[in-house]
């Protein structure tokens, strides 16, 4: 079978120092770093040499918390707290990286669709073809009262009465907001700037094309101020836990990250995801499916289990939605050959602590996949739907929308 | 007057983008999209040891009688998007945006700033500009809701909040630094609450106080309400007077404001936009300034700028014919959507170019020549030099920004035949001094206005 045999695809999750609550203490951390471009452009520059196919940039309009539901903000001092904007930072390392898939978080509650539209097509001609966008909802109280343009209600867990509703809400708005987005990326066609001397013409205005997105939530007319970019759609991925998310991602996603337990849950939630698309009618492309795994691997020196529980005797302990997976480059490897053989498409690895599993993700990791025929050995494409196999030339939302009309 | 005491010029460089200036038809005319673009200018202004790079924005394509305009250069990137690649490769260069404080939240708009001047390593600056415009509306959330008469207020309320978004972490608020378990020395670092008429937000911001404290403030104030409004709450003054005697007015006017508000005048810029054509005679720069002139004067572009004024349908006059005897229609819808536009008094403006059309027996298309053109510094790089040196040490302006008029090569000239005459009067610096812009500009940073903890949160 090829299927065993395929190109995995593999991201790495960039955060702070790391997934570890206590990931800043370690010795190959550098916290007085986490602010500033070079760290974060060591780091992108770092996963590049893995020929990565990704990496993604977390955030959060609220300040980190042990507890992101509580209505109060905690005041812990023992954990890296604040957060620069993560399309800025993408932004910033695109320049000084030339193969890597970028993909920042960006909320779709709080931003506006216009703004976040063009600022990830603008990524994507800065990176030349290299731009994502993690979409994700602001569902807590506190992320609203920073913006304070609506109310939300106070949920104190996920199994509150108000919770489904708000849910299905604000995952349904994402769903608007991503739609507007995608049809702003196409209200420009590709030959629409066209320069023509005789007739003076800067732009062929047959080919620049309102949106016209009119929605519960929101209005945009369009067009776009931003030339369509080099992906034509850069690559829109999404975190899913739960089916609402899951639906989410099916309906509007080019790429799903899904945190499966164990390899039984990995099985069960892979059958729900393709069940999905089928019932959102989904077509085109499947969505590709990345199992999330928060990762620490042995080094040379110290092995991975002595250092998580070095660290977790810092302060609270790992724990995540995510599986985690403590040991050897080749151990961690088998987990990854076993989702492969599932039908996974590939993986994005937490790194426990950035300086010190990064660079074992990179010199170790990777390498016992190449032997293994699972990862690729040199970059073939240079973009990022490239990196992930999506057809490199995307058909215009909008005028194919035309073409229907006027074919009817 | 002694080398020692003569200005320093404040040099800024823009991006010829979406305008009626930039030469988008000249053979070495470049894309208007592409970071290359973007870097190579930004690269020639820090070789030629300029302050900082400007970008200008504009929410909508421009439109006229309801289709997008073909004639003139569109498309153009997300600011804070290039600014923060431009923060990748360049070093002492300021990176100055133009955002909008109608269509933008404080709280978010203030994280990204300030997220910029980390990652830059302190060169932000924010040019503040409001809108009520409801056809720039269209395309966000909030829409066209904003009464003209309350932009002042909401952006005075805006750039306060932002203020204290950008104040609520202490210098010191970070002990990660040393040893010991703590990362924060501040269990409440990074807390706010702003409750005004406009925003009633609060919170704990996440972005560490950043190197120049707040960014740059820039703003462009030209009534009196602006003008004290910039006075009060700006470090640069945009400035639209680039020509002696009106400029040395506005000059001395807002340093006194300025004065007025507590504030050390020299803490406070004044930078009009200005172009420059260069030759190798005076002869041959002026005769490149008409060829420029005539290439930027197309029928289109002399229609669309009149047709602004008239706000009426103009395609029926010749524009090489005399001037319309039709009145502006002052009721009708923009016919022109998405370009600015600053005249107070259409009515009053079109008889007044009628008056000096018929005295001059000029065309439309000459008529625009006179009433639109910017102002240039034309001449040799000597006479350029002397012009724009005269111009800041006479206190016209304590510098220009200036763009080229073709992207990207157009500022080529300037950097290496001006900018060396500049430096040999000690006008222009010699080497980047300072780490931030504010040490550039010679500003000083903010000092932090701390909100007791007990009101915040």
């Amino acid at each position: 079978m090829t299927t065993s045999r395929r190109t995995l695809h593999l991201g790495v999750a960039l955060d702070g120092a790391g997934w570890h609550p206590a990931a800043w203490r370690a010795a190959s951390s550098s916290p007085d770093a986490l602010f500033t471009g070079p760290y974060w452009q060591r780091i992108a520059e770092q996963a590049e040499r893995g020929l990565l196919d990704l990496l993604t940039l977390e955030d959060s309009f609220g300040l980190q918390s042990a507890e992101p539901l509580a209505a109060a903000d905690e005041e812990r001092t023992d954990e890296v707290r604040g957060r620069l904007d993560a399309v800025l930072v993408a932004s910033r390392i695109a320049p000084a990286t030339s193969r890597i898939g970028i993909v920042p978080v960006a909320t779709t509650t709080h931003t506006e669709p216009f703004h976040v539209s063009a600022a990830i097509a603008t990524l994507d001609h800065i990176s030349e073809g290299r731009a994502g966008w993690q979409a994700r909802v602001s569902p807590t109280v506190r992320e609203a009262a920073l913006v304070g343009r609506r109310d939300v209600p106070a949920l104190t867990d996920l199994d509150d009465p108000a919770a489904p509703d708000l849910i299905e809400d604000l995952f349904d708005e994402a769903s608007a907001v991503v739609d507007v987005a995608r049809d702003l990326w196409d209200s420009w066609e590709d030959d629409a700037e066209i320069r023509d001397r005789a007739t003076d013409r800067f732009l062929d205005r047959e080919k620049v094309h309102r949106v016209n997105a009119r929605t519960p939530w929101f209005s945009v007319r369009g067009p776009a101020i931003v030339p369509r970019p080099p992906q034509g759609q850069p690559v829109v991925v999404a975190l899913a836990h739960s089916s609402v998310p899951y639906a989410f991602a099916a309906r509007s996603a080019d790429v799903v990250i899904v945190t499966p337990a164990d390899g039984a849950d990995a099985r069960r939630i892979l059958d729900d995801r393709r069940g999905q698309e089928g019932s959102v009618g989904r077509r085109g492309e499947p969505l590709r499916v990345l199992a999330d795994l928060l990762v620490l691997l042995d080094g040379a020196d110290a092995p991975a289990a002595d250092r998580l529980a070095r660290l977790d005797g810092l302060g609270r302990p790992l724990s995540s939605d995510a599986r985690i997976v403590t040991g050897s480059a080749t151990a961690l490897a088998d987990v990854i050959e076993e989702l492969s053989e599932l039908g996974y498409d590939g993986v994005r690895l937490r790194p426990g602590v950035l300086g010190d599993d990064l660079p074992r993700i990179v010199e170790d990791l990777v390498p016992e996949l190449q032997r293994r025929g699972l990862f690729r050995t040199a970059y073939e494409g240079s973009t990022l739907r490239e990196h992930l196999g999506l057809p490199a030339s995307v058909p215009n939302r909008l005028t194919a929308d035309l073409d229907l009309r006027s074919a009817s | 007057m002694t080398a020692t005491e003569r200005k320093q010029i404040v040099l800024a460089a823009y991006i010829g983008g979406v305008n009626e200036h930039t030469l988008w038809e000249h053979p070495d005319a470049g894309s208007q999209i592409a970071f290359s673009t973007f870097r190579q200018v930004a690269q020639t202004a820090e070789r030629g040891f300029f302050d900082y790079f400007f970008l200008a924005e504009g929410l909508a394509l421009r439109e006229r009688d309801g289709t997008v305009f073909d004639h003139d250069i569109a498309g153009r990137p997300h600011t804070l998007s290039v600014l923060s690649a431009l923060a990748a490769v360049t070093e002492h260069i300021g990176l100055v945006g133009t955002l909008n404080a109608t269509f933008n939240e404080p709280y978010e708009l203030a994280r990204q700033l300030a997220s910029l001047d980390h990652l830059s390593g302190g060169r932000a600056g924010w040019n503040v500009v409001t809108s009520f415009d409801e056809f720039t509306g269209g395309n966000f959330r909030r829409g066209g809701f904003l009464p003209r008469s309350q932009r002042y207020e909401r952006a005075a309320e805006f750039l306060g909040a932002a203020r204290e978004l950008w104040d609520s972490w202490a210098e010191d608020a970070i002990a990660a630094y040393g040893e010991g378990g703590r990362f924060l020395a501040d269990p409440r670092a990074g807390a706010f609450a702003h409750h005004g008429d406009q925003f009633d937000i609060s919170g704990r911001f996440t972005v560490p106080r950043s190197p120049q404290g707040h960014p740059v403030i820039v703003q462009a104030g030209v009534s009196p309400q602006g003008r004290d409004f910039a006075a009060a709450n700006s470090d640069l003054i945009f400035s639209p007077y680039s020509r002696v005697p009106e400029a040395r007015e506005f000059y001395a006017d807002v340093k006194r404001r300025a004065a007025g508000f507590g504030r050390d005048p020299g803490d406070l810029k004044i930078v009009p936009s200005i172009g420059y054509v260069l030759g190798g005679t005076e002869e041959e720069a002026r005769r490149s300034a008409r060829e420029i002139q005539q290439q930027i004067l197309t029928e289109k572009t002399v229609r669309v700028r009149f047709e602004q004024v008239w706000n009426r349908d103009l395609s029926e006059y010749d524009i090489d014919g005399p001037v319309p005897d039709i009145e502006p229609d002052e009721s009708a819808p923009p016919f022109i959507q998405g370009r600015a536009f600053h005249l107070q008094d259409r009515t009053r403006a079109v008889h007044e170019w009628r008056e000096l059309a018929r005295e001059r027996d000029l065309s439309l298309r000459e008529l625009a020549a006179e009433v639109f053109e910017r102002s240039q510094l034309v001449g040799t790089p000597e006479q350029v030099a002397d012009q724009l040196d005269d111009f800041v040490q006479q206190d016209g302006a304590d510098g220009v920004v200036l763009g080229g008029h073709v992207t990207p090569g157009g500022l080529d000239d300037f950097v290496d035949e001006v900018v060396p005459l500049l430096q040999a009067r000690g006008s222009l610096r010699t080497e980047y001094t300072g780490s931030t812009l504010r040490e550039n500009l010679g500003l000083p940073i903010p000092e932090r206005v701390s909100v007791p903890a007990a009101t915040a949160g």
